[in-house]
């Protein structure tokens, strides 16, 4: 019998990127299989590319043996190909019937939605796999875990067969997803084919069948879980091509200047998403905040940088509390931040390069006297920090939005570095940037750690956590798994951490 | 995650830095404006074309010449457009022989009627410079200020209150206090649906709309027959203003020249809104917000309080529009009428590309084609309703360029060149 | 946790409907029955024509009395709400808000006959503009495209209802007619929101100025210049036969033009479709999510055009029926802002039909309470009973009373990726 699901040199390239490079995968019936990598490493797109919302450059797909045209995701639907996006295609105001129904009604008396009918296939399907959805309930009311077991309901109830699950447990508390991991259990029992894709080597272990790994685009291995162990998929997965070498010398940490105590934050869900977090960070030494995303530092730094509310906890800025401060007294007791979203947060992109340098000091002598803003101050301090922070633009007055996203940062990086700071605090600061702009980046970061400022580096990316920090904070789950010395940590090791592995 | 930051590449690799020699200052600057001019213009001409279809077409004399041949047809449809656009052009601008002669001869009289439409036109765009810089300045800040009519009517309230039942100020205090009851009146009733917007996040749309509908009903009490702020002589006005709150006339013994200070008011207004949007920290907080909330946010700002700010600011410039109106022309205020400055702002605002200097030269625009108008009646038998769809029709150019651009064939602009206004009023 | 805090809110919620019930009582007695002289009595009139099967008797009672009842009633709600707690609050709430439109209506009858069967037919034929507008809101918003054009639809249905119905001198065909005008508009803000992606409120602006231009301006040449072409005929009542004869409800319901029985057919037909039919399911999940429903297979894009179509008959029917059920001509700027109150009334109906509908008679009831007043001679300016529909429509969507929420995807245009 030939597999179920066959990919054989699928290519996707964007501009500037090969997202996927030759990528080969098989899928047999009645098997998981787990597409294992880091952020970016292209498991999304190739996914993507078998719903139909993408179409690759180069490259055949095969389903039972026969090769597919797939033009889009009705094309997938009637294959039998069914996708659980990572934010879910859910309406929140409609029921669970409503929403597992729409595009595929049925109807009574030629006109009449017929509800009774489809909640009682949804009864019969989530009774088969043991899904335990009521069909009656508003999707909004339901948790997360009960929402992604009616989008697995959608693909079944349209006679789905291969059922692909897009990072299915990064939005899943660990019970939801020990059901998860029962779900999917049932539906391969039942002959469903799933492809599984996460970073998350535990899980990956205990459900699959076979593991791909994907590393920037190129599929850099097959092996299954009995022949492999946590440590060994870590460095399939956080192996790199290029090391990234940032010179530094050591680190000469003085005076605390950060003082975090049982920091309690919760997330957009009013779900906790830090839980009791304490950690300092001194002057002079660069912290880096290691973990996969969503496990809580995004909610972490807002909190610290007055984005957030916190719930519960201290946080010290040189002695002074300053939880559930205004963003503006935090940035103003000498605070840098360099937000994770660069767009969206950092910038005004309509505005121009010099605009957007003093987008947080435009109210301070020199750039205004009084309401009045200082044309000639703001030219001068655009000039000055343009040279010294080198960032590319054809003027000042080039909007921010027509930047290379490394000139982009540069000018945020400019914008926060070059204010007097005790605290530094970066947000995946070089996510999606060229090798150059990377590396000036980091430059910068380690100068002010030598000027004598604390400061925090947040990445996904663990090369730039190891190359960077001087100490590693393991974020897990919205707790500090570990804490290690950057001299002693190993890939593997924050591997290991990463993924909820506490080491001893 | 793979797609953000497959999403984030893609954004990066197109908007690669411009190669080669950095373009200078002033010319990258100056290609920017003219390119931000040629689509309001041929907007503009557009519309004008469809007008004149619409006259040609709704004229019984064209269907009569077309019955004795396609050439006589064409031509009498152009003679028919000839006669109204001309008649309208004279009503909006005058006759520049007319004007050229008169200026010759030096006589006073002669003078007068010659630039008699040129100065109607620019007292109509008196209370369009205001409304429309209220709009533009609301849409710079993110949100959407339809509420010009009410504070328009509040705004007039107020000043005619002052406007008459102070007795015996001179005019040095008794106009700008006249002014500034119009400035706060306006500005409070535009506070009204920012607060509600900032602390509720209901959207200011739906609450503008439902306080001009408020705004006018008071109107309407206050001036009825036997309103409190009634003639008392069985009509629905106000009292007259005291002569000590006029605006000056520019021609004090020429009553049918209605032209007054306001106007100068309405540019020194439109340069006051210019400097305070690019030239100070509250306008660069205004169009924080307007641009990118959640940067407003990262950087300090208080959201909430610029919006109410904004709406505030945005509400007194409407104010304006009537304070102009009552103490410069109509030196009183009439019961039930409906200015439709209120949506006539939102066209200006947006002919305006939101800048001051924009909604002026809109006004201007806009001004012309009312006081044309009237001409147009008059002479060529023209509804004055033609404007209206000539106004409507601009702003779906204005709205969807890309009709424009496919009209014409023009080159696609530059990302972020398209006007961003607001969002309806679903989500969060 | 979360748990935790909801229940508090609804207690306080709870709390405040019960202060909001007592104040009502106390209202009642501090605003009305001061007013009402020790002997004067209040007649309440039920009969509106001689149609009715049966007469029912007039009803008169002590102003004061009927006050204090009343008071007292309301007063026990509030008190009960606060002690035990109701478990219908809207239902209570709305029957409290009647009792004290009643009181009201009590008071200002003191001495004097109110008929009240003819106040719920004029309330009714008054919203029925109202209703349409708000009706053809929802079908638009309900799909996610906002609609502040109605405006501008009900004069383009007003405008060709009047012309075409006078040229084939036909109700029906005027109707028809009616019906393409307010869908021409509707295609302009079809094309320009779904197509052009242009901000709705915009487009809607623009196609309000050009529905006032286009209908003026052709008003002016052709409609004011030859009677002929504006002077449709109008639909007549047809009583429905023996409904008609029910008392008080026979005459306010069941003999009435076939505008209004058509509005009413439209109130419950669009409640039924948008939540029985695959229709409606479909507009619903793309007024929500689009993206979601797209990943479906459900067309976006024609889903939104044909409802904004639709959306666009119905307020040419609201149009329709300014000039076919009642002045019998085109009047410039004739729906004198009724596209507007329909928004409020579609906001405060919670984009329902139903809801709609009782919110349009709410306006329709206040314009012709406060032509009743001036009858009465009531020292309360009817500008301020105009007022308060559009008071009450902030109030809800401030969230003060009951959130209202629109389609989530409302107002954003759809791209695909």
């Amino acid at each position: 019998m030939p597999p179920v699901l066959q990919l054989r040199g699928i290519t996707k390239r964007f501009p500037g990127v090969l997202a996927n490079d030759h990528i080969d995968l098989e899928l047999e019936q009645g098997q998981v299989l787990a597409l294992l990598g880091e952020n970016g490493a292209g498991k999304s797109t190739l996914m993507n590319i078998l719903y139909g919302l993408y179409h690759p450059d180069e490259g055949e797909i095969y389903v039972r043996g026969e090769k597919a045209d797939i033009q889009g995701p009705s094309d997938a639907i009637k294959l039998g190909i069914g996708m659980v996006h990572q934010h879910f295609m859910l309406v929140p105001v409609l029921t669970v019937t409503e929403n597992v129904m729409l595009g595929m009604e049925s109807i009574r008396n030629g006109i009449v939605l017929d509800r009774a009918k489809a909640a009682r296939r949804i009864r019969d399907i989530s009774d088969q796999y043991g899904l335990e959805v009521d069909p009656e309930a508003t999707v909004e009311d339901l948790p997360v875990g009960i929402q992604q077991r009616v989008e697995i309901i959608k693909l079944l109830y349209r006679n789905a067969d291969i059922l692909i699950l897009d990072e299915p447990t990064a939005v899943l508390t660990p019970q939801e997803v020990m059901g998860l991991i029962a779900v999917i259990r049932s539906l391969v029992a039942q002959g469903k084919s799933v492809v599984f894709i996460s970073h998350k080597l535990k899980e990956v272990l205990e459900l699959s069948d076979r593991i791909v790994v994907l590393r920037r685009g190129r599929s850099v291995g097959a092996t299954t879980p009995a022949e492999s162990d946590e440590r060994s998929l870590a460095s399939m997965m956080v192996g790199r091509d290029v090391i990234l070498e940032v010179p530094k010398g050591p680190a000469n940490p003085g005076d605390v200047v950060l003082d975090v105590r049982d920091l309690v934050v919760k997330g957009d869900q009013n779900k906790v998403a830090v839980s009791g977090v304490s950690f300092q960070v001194r002057g002079g030494e660069i912290v880096g905040v290691a973990g996969v995303q969503g496990n809580g530092q995004t909610e972490l730094i807002e909190a610290l940088t007055g984005l957030r509310a916190v719930e519960s906890g201290r946080v010290e800025l040189g002695g002074r509390d300053v939880a559930n401060a205004s963003p503006r007294s935090i940035t103003e007791d000498g605070t840098a931040h360099v937000p994770e979203d660069r767009q969206r947060d950092g910038l005004v992109l309509g505005y121009s390069v010099a605009d957007n340098l003093i987008l947080n000091t435009y109210y301070l002598a020199p750039i205004a006297k009084g309401l009045a803003m200082q044309e000639a101050a703001i030219t001068d301090r655009a000039d000055r920090l343009i040279k010294e922070y080198d960032v590319r633009t054809p003027t000042p007055l080039t909007p921010a939005g027509n930047l290379s996203g490394g000139n982009q940062q540069k000018v945020i990086v400019a914008r926060e570095l070059s204010r007097p700071v005790k605290l530094t605090i970066a947000s995946q600061p070089t996510r999606g940037l060229d090798v150059g702009s990377i590396e000036y980046i980091h430059s910068q970061l380690v100068k002010k750690r030598d000027e004598g400022a604390a400061v925090i580096v947040v990445s996904a990316e663990l090369d730039e956590v190891m190359a960077l920090a001087d100490r590693i904070l393991v974020m897990y789950e919205g707790r500090i798994m570990g804490a290690l010395d950057a001299a002693a940590a190993t890939k593997e090791s924050l591997g290991m951490l990463m993924a909820g592995v506490a080491t001893e | 995650m793979d797609d953000k930051t497959v999403a984030s590449a893609i954004a990066n690799a197109v908007q690669q830095p411009k190669s080669g020699a950095p373009t200078p200052k002033g010319q990258h600057r100056r290609g920017g404006w003219l390119r931000q001019l040629l689509v309001p213009l041929l907007a503009i001409i557009t519309a004008l074309i469809l007008g004149a279809l619409v006259i040609a077409f709704t004229d019984e004399s064209v269907f009569q010449a077309f019955g004795g041949g396609f050439g006589r047809g064409v031509g009498q449809a152009f003679s028919v457009i000839g006669r109204a656009y001309g008649a309208f052009f004279s009503g909006a601008f005058g006759n520049p022989v007319r004007i050229i002669s008169a200026l010759i001869s030096g006589q006073g009289a002669q003078i007068r009627r010659a630039i008699y439409p040129l100065m109607e036109t620019l007292r109509i765009s008196t209370p369009y410079i205001f409304a429309g810089l209220a709009v533009a300045l609301g849409f710079q800040g993110g949100v959407f200020n339809i509420g010009a009519e009410g504070q328009y009517f509040i705004a007039g309230l107020v000043t005619v209150f002052v406007g008459y039942a102070i007795k015996g100020l001179p005019a040095i205090v008794h106009l700008p206090l006249a002014l500034l009851a119009g400035v706060v009146g306006g500005g409070l009733w535009g506070a009204i649906p920012g607060y509600l917007k900032a602390k509720t996040g209901a959207h200011e749309v739906i609450n503008t709309i439902m306080l001009n509908y408020i705004a006018f009903r008071l109107a309407e009490f206050m001036l009825d027959a036997n309103g409190l702020m009634a003639r008392g002589d069985g009509r629905p006005v106000s009292p007259e203003i005291q002569p000590s709150a006029y605006l000056p006339q520019f021609f004090p013994n020429q009553v049918e020249l209605r032209v007054n200070v306001g106007f100068f008011l309405a540019l020194a207004a439109a340069a006051l809104v210019w400097w305070l949007l690019y030239k100070t920290t509250l306008g660069y907080e205004i169009r924080t917000v307007g641009a990118n909330p959640r940067a407003a946010r990262y950087a300090g700002m208080s959201v909430a309080r610029t919006i109410v700010i904004t709406m505030a600011l945005s509400g007194a410039l409407a104010g304006l529009s009537a304070s102009t109106d009552i103490l410069g022309v109509l030196h009183y205020m009439p019961n039930a009428f409906s200015s439709g400055y209120g949506f006539d702002a939102i066209a200006l605002a947006l002919l305006g590309k939101s800048h001051p200097f924009g909604v002026v030269l809109a006004s201007l625009l806009f001004g012309a084609l009312r006081a044309g108008a009237q001409n147009m009646q008059g002479i060529a038998q023209v509804p004055v309703d033609l404007t209206s769809i000539v106004q409507g029709l601009i702003i779906v150019f204005i709205a969807a360029p890309e009709i424009i651009r496919k009209l014409y064939r023009l080159r696609q602009p530059v990302e972020g060149e398209e006007l961003v206004t607001v969002r309806g009023w679903g989500g969060a | 946790m979360t748990l935790i805090k909801t229940s508090a809110k609804a207690q306080r919620r709870a709390r405040t409907l019960g202060v909001v019930l007592l104040v009502s009582a106390l209202a009642i007695l501090l605003l009305f029955v001061p007013g009402a002289n020790a002997g004067q009595t209040t007649t309440f009139a039920f009969n509106e024509t001689r149609s009715e099967a049966f007469a029912i008797p007039e009803l008169a009672f002590p102003t004061r009395a009927g006050l204090y009842l009343m008071a007292a009633l309301t007063a026990f709600a509030g008190a009960y709400q606060l002690a035990r707690g109701f478990t219908r609050q809207g239902a209570v709430l709305g029957i409290v808000a009647g009792l004290f439109v009643l009181a009201f209506l009590t008071w200002a009858a003191r001495g004097q006959s109110m008929n009240l069967t003819g106040m719920m037919k004029s309330s009714l034929l008054r919203a029925i503009p109202i209703i349409l507008a708000a009706l053809s809101g929802v079908m638009c918003e309900r799909c996610g495209i906002v609609n502040i054009g109605i405006e501008g639809m009900m004069l383009s249905g007003a405008f060709l209802a009047a012309l075409i119905g006078s040229v084939a001198n036909n109700v029906w065909v005027g109707l028809i007619g009616a019906m393409l005008g307010g869908a021409l508009m509707a295609a302009l803000l079809a094309v320009l929101a779904i197509k052009y992606r242009v901000n709705q409120i915009v487009a809607g602006t623009a196609i309000n100025i050009l529905a006032t231009g286009l209908t003026s301006y052709f008003s002016s040449r052709y409609l004011q210049k030859y009677e002929v072409l504006n002077t449709p005929p109008t639909f007549l009542p047809i009583p429905l036969p023996g409904l008609s004869r029910i008392p008080i409800i026979g005459p306010a319901l069941f003999n009435h033009t076939v505008p209004v029985y058509l509005t009413l057919v439209l109130v419950i037909a669009i409640q039924l479709m948008l939540f029985y039919t695959r229709w409606g399911l479909r507009t619903r999940a793309v007024g929500e999510h689009p993206r979601a429903a797209d990943t479906l297979g459900v067309n976006v894009f024609l889903t939104r055009y044909v409802n904004v179509l639709l959306g666009g008959c119905v307020a040419g029917l609201g149009g329709a029926y300014l000039v076919l059920s009642s002045v019998a001509r085109f009047d410039e700027l004739m729906t004198a802002g009724k596209g507007y109150i329909g928004l409020a009334a579609m906001i405060f109906g919670k984009w329902n039909p139903v809801g709609a509908f009782g919110s349009s008679l709410m306006f329709g009831f206040a314009d012709s309470l406060q032509t009743r007043l001036a009858i009465l001679a009531v020292p309360i300016p009817s500008q301020f009973l105009l007022m308060a529909p559009y008071l009450l429509t902030m109030v809800v969507l401030a969230g003060v009373v009951g959130r209202s929420r629109g389609p989530a995807a409302g107002g954003q245009p759809y791209e695909k990726e």
